[in-house]
């Protein structure tokens, strides 16, 4: 600050380290923090780490934007009607233990997945689902993901996982096998479930 | 909990004072009118003369007529300049030489700074198409489906990172290189390092979008791009950063502008966040959801807002030829919107799985952004105030003013949706994706237009060859804009009511949406649409299409001595 300059005037010195003091409030406050205090939060008796196969699912998920419209986060029933529409108890911390990156989202143009695998356990459902969602759910606007699935003339070859399609989305001499990709991806859905009892909140 | 409630007390104690604060210096009248710092962006005696390089000789010359009654900028004139009103070519000497001096500080970066903005429109075009592409398969799922690229999961992360690191960040780049010479007064220094800096961002930019493309996203909103490709952002980022700061050592001014402290201020806090958001291995599970919108938020606060607002605190009043209405003002909103923008990222987890006093402190400093918010506003309204016919003549001003209402209003909805009742409604519904537009597109995209229209003229040495398109441009992206806007906000509004309703089936507020999807891909055709004329009339430009012109008009002798005329005989 040279003579003669007001109290307001502004220099590069005070520009900079305004600037920078600032920005550590705010990352001490969202970042760092959050960092320390969740930190040592273990995860519930209930969770089971992911599996390879999974963790391979969760990569397809990721890689095809799921989270741009199925978020997983329940929230309490005092704010949102989320348990009642079978999206689960409100999550804590301790239900993402295995979760990085981490898959919150911030669209419901589809509902909640956190507890998917517990509302709709069954593999046949889920793969046909993903082939084309309106076999299923009449209306959804969901994409399908046909870069996910082979479809074979005839016969499938043994070890082939088929789509049992409904019958009406089911073209003859035509069968639709699942890539392994489709596979993982179900096997990661299939294990969103945090239906065990949330623990008490750490002391 | 003792710490935790020990810094929502702290902040809200902070906040508080900083309200209070506020108001005791308006009782003060610490924000009175007249600063010289305001004044830095004009050359000696060029108060009162506008200037709008996008305008036609008409419309220049009916702007000046609109801007002509405010004598009250008479004031600034020199003795010795009055003194020679008599002596005409002793005027227009000094007014050459100011018009050359500036001449030089706009050459020493319309290199970079065209290129630059050249590579932001090529962005801008691509990633308008990727939006359109996202917005219709949202209700037509079934179309183009065969392309794994193409799915809704990939074309719109796609769609955000083309218009964020692509259009909006190297047009903020641009911008902000070509302001730094005329606000420091000094010729660009190093400008050959911006140069290769916004290659590297390019590249990089490029490169993250075929990764997403590829299914090799990081899966985290706003930074999406794999690790290895951020470098060549980060790398690329530094670079562009590089001539601002010798420049600022070397300046020949002695205030800084506001502009400045927002560009200044807005290239040290984005790396930084970038870099810590991005970093591999170091966030996990709900920790890393707070970082990630400790980031989303602060790209937009910290960076974007910044670049923004130091484009419309550069024009308005430049066009106008007429001072910033407070200097204390603009610098009391700077303040206020770094403190308080920066901790509002919670307000993207209202409901989830956090600790609750982190969402307490984001929702208190989302409400106190109204400060810095209406900082913003009474200086630039005012600055307007009384001279909104001038909107009608010229072509920037009509950009960068809208611009400039469209982030009050987009801030002051930011507040209002971070209520915890507000947000339970509109969380989680397309009612936020209207509201990022309102701020990314209504404010940010719009000033750009309108700095575009006023630099480009001074890169190039040439006038936009076609005026009629720069209308053209105008009315379909505001049409366009209008109707993405309203009715996505509309439609998302009754979707949050909906699954807030138990007994409403959850398909029913996926069926209700159906048409409000339809009217944005609407709008956001129209708006395709007028980035193709923009970027038609950008590129007629660069290859000197139309009629052949003038070269670009600094300043207009003429003008400034019909004022001096009309002083001296008052």
């Amino acid at each position: 600050m040279s003579a003669g300059q007001s109290f307001w005037e502004m220099d590069e010195l005070r520009l900079v380290s305004g600037a920078m003091v600032i920005l550590s409030v705010a990352t001490g406050a969202l970042v760092v923090l959050p960092y320390l205090l969740l930190e040592n939060v273990k995860p519930p008796a209930g969770l089971k780490p992911y599996t390879n196969e999974q963790l391979a699912g969760r990569q397809t998920y990721i890689a095809n934007g799921c989270v741009y419209c199925h978020s997983q986060q329940p929230r309490d029933i005092k704010q949102a009607p989320d348990f009642a529409r079978g999206w689960g108890r409100a999550s804590v911390a301790g239900d993402y233990a295995y979760d990085t990156p981490h898959l919150l989202g911030t669209m419901r143009t589809g509902p909640d997945l956190l507890n998917i695998g517990a509302r709709q356990p069954s593999k046949d459902w889920q793969l046909g689902h993903l082939y084309q969602p309106r076999a299923y759910t009449p209306g959804s606007i969901m994409p399908p993901f046909p870069h996910l699935f082979e479809i074979r003339q005839g016969q499938a070859q043994a070890g082939d996982t088929v789509v049992k399609l409904p019958p009406a989305f089911a073209r003859p001499g035509e069968v639709v096998v699942a890539k392994p990709e489709a596979l993982a991806l179900v096997a990661y859905l299939l294990a969103l479930d945090r239906t065990y009892p949330a623990l008490p909140e750490k002391r | 909990m003792d710490l935790t409630v020990g810094i929502l007390l702290g902040t809200f104690v902070l906040s508080v004072l900083a309200l209070f604060f506020f108001i005791w210096s308006m009782a003060q009248g610490l924000f009175g009118t007249g600063q010289s710092a305001a004044a830095v962006i004009f050359a000696r005696n060029e108060f009162g003369i506008v200037e709008d390089p996008a305008a036609t000789a008409e419309q220049q010359g009916d702007l000046q007529q609109e801007m002509d009654p405010n004598e009250q900028y008479y004031d600034y004139f020199d003795e010795a300049m009055l003194a020679a009103t008599r002596d005409r070519l002793a005027v227009r000497r000094r007014l050459r030489a100011d018009a050359d001096h500036r001449s030089r500080a706009d050459q020493s970066s319309a290199g970079v700074v065209g290129v630059c903005l050249t590579l932001a429109v090529v962005w801008l075009v691509l990633a308008s198409f990727a939006g359109l592409i996202s917005s219709i398969k949202l209700h037509a799922p079934d179309w183009w489906v065969q392309y794994d690229w193409l799915t809704f999961g990939r074309i719109r992360p796609i769609h955000l990172n083309m218009v964020a690191y692509g259009w909006c960040s190297l047009a903020g780049i641009g911008v902000a290189l070509w302001l730094i010479p005329r606000l420091l007064k000094k010729r660009l220094i190093g400008a050959k390092y911006a140069l290769v800096g916004g290659a590297l961002w390019s590249t990089g930019v490029f490169a993250g979008t075929v990764a997403i493309g590829m299914g090799y996203s990081e899966g985290l909103e706003w930074l999406e791009f794999p690790w290895q490709i951020d470098i060549l952002l980060v790398i690329g980022g530094a670079l562009v950063g590089f001539p601002l700061w010798l420049t600022l050592l070397r300046r020949k001014v002695e205030s800084l502008y506001v502009s400045v402290w927002y560009i200044g201020a807005g290239l040290l806090w984005f790396p930084i966040l970038f870099v810590i958001g991005n970093w591999p291995g170091l966030h996990f599970g709900v920790q890393q959801a707070t970082t990630n919108w400790w980031f989303g938020h602060n790209v937009l606060g910290l960076w974007f807002t910044p670049l923004g607002l130091a484009a419309a605190y550069y024009f308005i009043p430049k066009v106008l030829g007429k001072p910033i209405h407070s200097y204390n003002l603009s610098l009391l909103g700077f303040w206020s919107l770094a403190f308080f923008y920066s901790q509002v990222g919670g307000h993207h987890l209202i409901g989830g799985p956090v600790p609750s006093w982190l969402i307490t402190i984001s929702i208190v400093q989302s409400m106190m952004m109204v400060i810095p918010v209406f900082a913003v506003a009474v200086n630039q309204h005012m600055t307007v105030l009384g001279n909104f016919r001038a909107l009608i003549y010229s072509p920037v001003l009509r950009f960068v003013v809208l611009g400039a209402m469209m982030y009050t209003a987009a801030s002051v909805q930011g507040s209002l949706e971070a209520l915890r009742s507000i947000n339970t409604v509109t969380h989680f519904t397309h009612a936020t994706v209207a509201h990022s537009h309102l701020g990314l597109y209504g404010f940010f995209t719009m000033v750009m237009f309108g700095s575009i229209y006023f630099i480009m003229p001074r890169v190039m040495n040439w006038e936009w060859p076609f005026p009629s398109l720069i209308s053209l441009h105008f009315w379909l992206v505001l049409a366009g804009f209008s109707i993405y806007f309203i009715w996505l906000s509309i439609g998302g509004w009754l979707q949050g009511f909906a699954m807030l309703d138990e007994k409403t089936p959850f398909m029913q507020s996926v069926a209700l949406t159906l048409p409000y999807l339809q009217a944005r891909s609407i709008g956001g055709g129209l708006m395709t649409l007028g980035h193709l004329v923009f970027a038609a009339h950008f590129f007629a430009m660069g290859w000197k299409f139309g009629p052949t012109r003038l070269g670009a008009a600094l300043l207009e002798p003429s003008m400034l001595l019909r004022l001096l005329n009309k002083k001296v005989a008052a």
